[in-house]
């Protein structure tokens, strides 16, 4: 392992707001990705129950 | 041989493919999760350090992955759409929206990390140079296609429409990879090629590699996410959505 302490790693030898500038953008668009999903799921459930409801109201 | 087509037929609707979909994902996530925290172990604590770009280079193992997949997927959801305009199969339109804002999200990762590694290497976070100004055209491209299918009222519609944009935008794919050959540019060249032996340190390729598989194993898990919740909104009428187990409440 080439790092002495966190605070070394961290710091990524000066770099640090690039490298987890990019990681870091990364695992939030990713994360928000997959919170959208689901949310999209959950409201397309919901819209085919909704549509199941109307159908059973008119037949 | 024929039992074969009729095979691969069968999961070409929605609804048969809705729970296929659904058996396969969780495993593209598992897969997904496993190797991307091995490829960031491996790019923080096994790869060296860059004798000429320090630490700074270590965005590597995201910036290169991204960037192949803005790309790759690009094809794959051009492919989709040319499938669905050729056969006019309900499935093939929806691979290729449930593709696209991941695409998207890739494609504006590779310019954000780019910017960001373009900063400490050559003093500037954009430059309108070839590789650059490519990639960003894709991701315009991407951006269009999903304002397009968005703007047409009938689904069906757009999904032609947006089929003949992603088909005529795949032209783009091959001149953002040749663009560091064919133009002067300040951009690097490719960082992987078959034809010759890796300019890198074997740690950092196979960071970069089992990175590059954990974000596409991410954009097939993603894909198929979106492409059942597509289904379900689309055929939201139909009785095969309305007679499942998870609509039920």
């Amino acid at each position: 392992m080439s790092w002495a302490s966190a605070t070394e790693f961290f710091a990524m030898g000066g770099y640090a707001f690039y490298v987890w500038g990019s990681f870091l953008a990364t695992a939030i668009c990713v994360t928000a990705e997959v919170l959208f999903l689901r949310g999209r799921r959950a409201q397309a459930l919901r819209r085919v129950h909704a549509e199941k409801l109307r159908h059973e109201a008119t037949a | 041989m024929s039992n074969g087509v009729l095979h691969w037929f069968r999961y070409a609707s929605p609804q048969s493919f809705y729970p296929l979909a659904g058996r396969l994902l969780p495993w593209f996530a598992l897969l997904a999760a496993l190797s991307g925290a091995a490829g960031l172990w491996i790019a923080f604590f096994v790869a060296p350090t860059d004798a000429q770009q320090g630490e700074s280079y270590r965005i590597i193992f995201v910036h290169v992955p991204v960037s192949w997949m803005s790309m790759f997927l690009y094809l794959v959801m051009a492919g989709w759409a040319g499938l669905g305009l050729a056969f006019n199969t309900r499935l093939s339109a929806m691979m290729a929206h449930a593709i696209a804002p991941t695409g998207a999200m890739f494609a504006f990762l590779s310019l954000w990390t780019g910017a960001l590694w373009g900063r400490p290497t050559w003093g500037a976070y954009w430059v309108w140079d070839a590789r650059l100004t490519s990639e960003l055209v894709l991701f315009f491209l991407y951006l269009g296609y999903m304002a397009l299918h968005a703007a047409i009222d009938e689904p069906r519609r757009g999904d032609r429409a947006a089929a003949v944009l992603a088909l005529v935008g795949a032209i783009n794919v091959p001149i953002i990879y040749f663009s560091v050959q064919w133009w002067n540019t300040l951009h690097q060249g490719a960082s992987v090629s078959l034809t010759r032996a890796p300019s890198m340190a074997a740690t950092m390729l196979a960071g970069m590699l089992i990175m590059a598989f954990a974000f596409w194993m991410y954009s097939i898990a993603a894909a198929l996410a979106r492409v059942r919740a597509i289904m379900l909104e689309r055929e939201a009428h139909m009785q095969w959505t309305q007679e499942l187990q998870e609509t039920a409440s």
